[in-house]
């Protein structure tokens, strides 16, 4: 008799969290909740100025605070040639600044001391002398000729140009355009936006001269990718380093990155020869750390009369700030931009894409989207929604019209990509019909007729999650695969260990899963542990989407090999030849006698107390997964507004988000990651952005001017699913973490442009705050974001 | 932290003044040898070991520091220890028995109310003061109490659902 799998945990039960019995008691273990004997604290002096020369350095009055044990600066650390460090794209970032700051906020000076207050305190000692420079704020101003030159400290760089790259078919695309019968146009600016997870970034370095061996308790997303780095930068051999990512209070891309404050802690314990902790203040964390966004797009669309779309032509300019650290595959040089128009049947298209470093912090992460594809989706929708305006044709049909068909899969889109599997009319179906579409534009027309402003948005996207594959993408040279590891006890009990990291995601309770489904093993039954280099077997790392559609399917892989090896021990049981064996969730049997079984628990006992001769004892495995492809979710989302004439202020009506994820291993923690992405897209549409003075001050440094949106503003959402299998994933899921957040914003922006229809207003530049909405609507203008054209001076 | 705690950091050789402080917490008395600016947040993470209490802003918008301070919640980080001299503080770890959580941490549990779990220390005690204030609150009552308290992993709406699930758990504890 087969076991009830939603009784013992597995695939598709909402189990509650393991995890939550620690979070919940306050007995969470994130990296400052760790205190380790003789433990000093670090504090980082940051440049005050965008861009200043370093005439000097005096740090006397902060040695002689009682208390500080050590002041590190940039020329310090050059004379151990640690003053720079090579980033996640091949560039080199400032560790300590030793000629100039390239922006607010820059690592200066870093103090070691007793407790945390003296470190502060001897911070504000030290005496820097700058010298200011002409500050470069936006990619407009760092193209302009006779530009300050921001990376002088690179041989071959005469201009501020990061990049210039393009991708797709530009021959085919200027064709297409020739045959359009309407040109459709749309200038863009996804603002920056920091990811800013509440818990900041922060290490204890603990190195022991004993044993030679270098411990590191740090906030990562990632911690193999930073022990690879580790050893490059410190150049300690690998067996010598031990990573551990303790609980993370959210990650979001923030803390995928190989920040300053990491190197400096190690530096400071390998000299001192003490545990070094290093907590980031909040102000810290958003002004230095990894931020979102800043791209600016010209994009156009060839269209026939009859509403099909010929060819799409986009160049970007992204701010990279004024190191290129961003977190994407080292190929792509504005990550995966070309993912855009992914879920339309588009015969050609073309992307031109400029990066410019600025005097502003570096690190254009993934933040929660897979290498930025946010901005591809947000430009996507946004782009459609004018095409279908332009057209005089309705949102909905416009974009049924363009989907690629059911039956059309596998697809490759205009930029390549290989799309396998969907839906895309039906979810679109299932969201008007939640919406109630029909109803709500006679509504908006009633409405209008009293003087409201009634819209309603639609954003619909596939996007590409699960990096890798291993032929196309890598971080420093290191391919895309993860990794699990499970060992079963004698008892049947087991660990599983994987290459991802956990930050809120709740893998100790899905991976369980993933083994039960396989097994019968009682998800209870299963420890799930990550994030310790020493004990989890090598992986990439949790960002992008890509735990479930890479680790998650690594799971169930070793699952197999290990019900493969539990198969030969039921043989020996049942005293049959292992043909004869069959196999039902939980248990083998007899094939002529099916009464005749054991169960996966006889096996694991098995394999430590009764293996026949010949077989290797034990009931352990790795496995290492290198998908065949990314795994595409679609995504349908719809939000109605009302726009308040007279001040701006929209409200939120409704929102729908039917999602096709594939197959769910836990439907509660799936609504879970869609309800937090949905929010974050309203913050980025409403509220969340940051922004810079010409002086290249951070506008937006602390939580009183970065606005989150609260329980207050967030408005309530209404979850819909489709499920299409992924084809090629062993349990046909795709990733989702991200999905909201990369196609939310579009549906409510282009709900707030709905409802100024017919104003003449065709774009307000996000975030749209009410006074930016009451101007549109007031002078009947668009609102830009995009800097003037000519520089300040 | 300098002086923090009599038994684990005797006064140290600094020549900043202290001030002893006794605090009753979670309901046991505590002192401690404090420096006047230390924030009560620190005193109650580093001094008494209770790293349920979270800094998550330094500036009193996110919340995670919320204490109970004689019954109201307050953000930890932004008072001074010497503040607290003689009162009664309950933080996350107060709100279960040794045998038994309380209802609003098995709402957040059973509702998914929480995901990183950075956050989730302070939105429960912030929603114990509402509770125990009104027993019975509207959605809207709960998104506006919670409102000085980020969260950012589940978009409010399992939070809210939390709440109400330990507002009827203790009203019917209370019927029976």
């Amino acid at each position: 008799m087969s076991l009830d799998e939603i009784k013992i945990g597995g695939m598709g039960a909402s189990r509650r969290r393991v995890e939550d019995n620690r979070f919940i008691r306050g007995k969470g273990n994130y990296v400052d909740d760790i205190v380790l004997p003789g433990m000093l604290h670090m504090e980082i002096l940051r440049s005050p100025l965008a861009h200043a020369r370093i005439k000097s350095i005096d740090t006397s009055k902060a040695w002689a605070i009682p208390g500080v044990r050590l002041v590190m600066t940039g020329e310090m650390m050059a004379s151990r040639n640690l003053a720079w460090m090579p980033t996640l794209s091949y560039d080199t970032q400032a560790v300590l600044a030793t000629d100039k700051v390239r922006f607010q906020g820059q690592e200066v000076a870093c103090v070691i001391a007793d407790d945390p207050y003296i470190a502060k305190d001897a911070c504000e000692a030290i005496v820097v002398d700058y010298e200011p420079l002409p500050v470069i704020v936006n990619p407009i101003q760092a193209m302009a000729p006779g530009a300050p030159l921001i990376r002088d400290d690179k041989e071959n760089q005469h201009d501020n140009v990061v990049f210039d790259w393009e991708v797709g078919d530009k021959d085919g695309t200027e064709k297409a355009f020739a045959q359009a019968d309407v040109v459709s146009k749309l200038e863009l600016h996804y603002p920056r936006s920091h990811p800013s997870p509440l818990e900041t970034c922060g290490s204890i370095a603990d190195f022991d001269r004993a044993t030679s061996k270098l411990t590191v308790y740090m906030t990562t997303q990632a911690p193999h990718i930073i022990r690879a780095a580790v050893a490059m930068v410190a150049e300690l051999p690998e067996h010598m380093i031990r990573i551990v990512s303790p609980d993370l209070g959210g990650g979001f891309g923030n803390k995928v990155p190989v920040y300053p404050g990491y190197v400096a802690s190690i530096l400071a314990s390998i000299l001192l020869e003490r545990p070094v902790k290093w907590i980031e203040d909040k102000t810290g964390n958003l002004i230095s750390t990894g931020f979102g966004r800043d791209v600016y797009l010209r994009g156009e669309m060839a269209l026939r009369k009859d509403g099909k779309i010929l060819g799409v032509r986009m160049h970007t300019d992204s701010d990279h700030g004024a190191f290129f650290s961003d977190a994407q595959p080292s190929k792509f040089k504005i990550g995966l931009m070309h993912s855009a128009f992914a879920c339309y049947d588009i015969p050609a298209a073309h992307l031109t894409a400029r990066g410019m470093y600025t005097n502003k912090a570096p690190g254009g992460v993934a933040y929660r989207c897979s290498f930025r594809v946010t901005e591809a989706m947000f430009f996507q929708e946004r782009m459609v929604q004018a095409a279908a305006d332009d057209l005089g044709m309705d949102q909905a049909e416009f974009r049924r019209l363009n989907f690629v068909r059911d039956e059309d899969f596998p697809h490759r889109t205009a930029f390549g990509f290989l799309t396998d599997s969907g839906q895309y009319a039906k979810c679109l179906d299932v969201g008007l019909e939640a919406i109630g579409y029909k109803d709500f534009l006679k509504q908006k027309e009633e409405a209008k007729k009293r003087g409201r402003l009634l819209g309603i948005g639609i954003s619909t996207m596939t996007e590409p999650l699960g990096a890798g594959n291993s032929r196309e993408y890598d971080i420093l040279g290191i391919k895309m695969f993860d990794s699990a590891e499970l060992r079963v006890h004698m008892s049947g009990k087991a660990i599983l260990r994987t290459g991802a990291k956990s930050q809120g995601q709740g893998h100790e309770t899905t991976w369980a899963q993933i083994v039960a489904h396989e097994l019968g093993i009682p998800a209870d039954d299963i420890t799930v542990e990550e994030g310790d280099t020493d004990t989890a077997p090598f992986g990439m790392g949790t960002y992008a989407s890509r735990s479930t559609p890479v680790a998650g399917a690594a799971v169930a892989m070793v699952s197999r090999k290990i019900r493969a090896k539990a198969r030969k021990l039921a043989a020996h049981l049942l005293e049959v030849s292992e043909e004869d064996v069959e196999w039902e969730l939980g248990r083998f049997y007899v094939r002529s006698s099916p009464d005749r079984g054991v169960t996966i628990q006889d096996c694991a006992n098995a394999a430590y107390s009764n293996m026949p001769d010949g077989l290797e004892p034990g009931l352990e495995n790795t496995a290492y997964y290198d998908p065949p492809n990314l795994t595409w979710p679609f995504a349908c989302y719809i939000a109605t507004v009302e726009v308040d004439p007279e001040t701006g202020v929209w409200d939120v009506l409704n929102v729908v988000a039917v999602d096709d994820c594939g197959v769910r291993i836990n439907p509660m923690i799936v609504e879970g990651q869609i309800m937090g992405g949905l929010t974050e897209a309203y913050a980025m549409a409403s509220m969340q952005f940051i922004t810079f003075d010409a002086e290249g001050n951070c506008v937006g440094s602390n939580y009183m001017d970065y606005l989150l949106p609260t329980a207050w503003e967030t408005p309530g959402f209404e979850l819909h699913e489709v499920v299409t299998p992924c084809p090629h994933h062993p349990i046909g899921a795709k990733g989702i973490g991200e999905c909201a957040t990369v196609g939310g914003p579009a549906a409510f922006v282009n709900a707030v442009m709905d409802a100024l229809k017919g104003t003449g207003v065709r774009n307000i530049d996000m975030p749209l705050l009410p006074d930016r909405v009451y101007e549109a609507f007031t002078t009947r203008r668009d609102i830009s974001g995009m800097p003037p054209v000519k520089t300040e001076d | 932290m300098t002086s923090l705690n009599e038994e684990v950091f005797p006064d140290q050789a600094s020549n900043v003044p202290v001030r002893k402080v006794t605090i009753r917490i979670n309901g046991e008395n505590r002192s401690a040898n404090v420096e006047p600016r230390l924030l009560l947040a620190h005193l109650i993470r580093q001094g008494f070991n209770l790293t349920g209490t979270h800094t998550g802003c330094d500036t009193s918008n996110c919340g995670a520091c919320t204490v109970l301070f004689d019954g109201q919640p307050i953000k930890s980080c932004t008072m001074l220890a010497v503040q607290a001299d003689g009162h009664d503080v309950m933080t996350v770890e107060g709100l279960a028995t040794a045998s038994e959580l309380h209802p609003i941490q098995e709402g957040f549990k059973d509702e998914h109310g929480l995901q990183c779990g950075f956050c989730t220390p302070g939105m429960m005690i912030t929603a114990k003061a509402l509770l125990d204030e009104n027993p019975d609150p509207t959605e809207d009552e709960i998104r506006w109490a919670l409102s000085g308290n980020l969260c950012r992993c589940t978009g409010y709406q399992n939070i809210v659902k939390s709440v109400m699930w330990a507002a009827r758990k203790i009203n019917n504890q209370a019927a029976n």
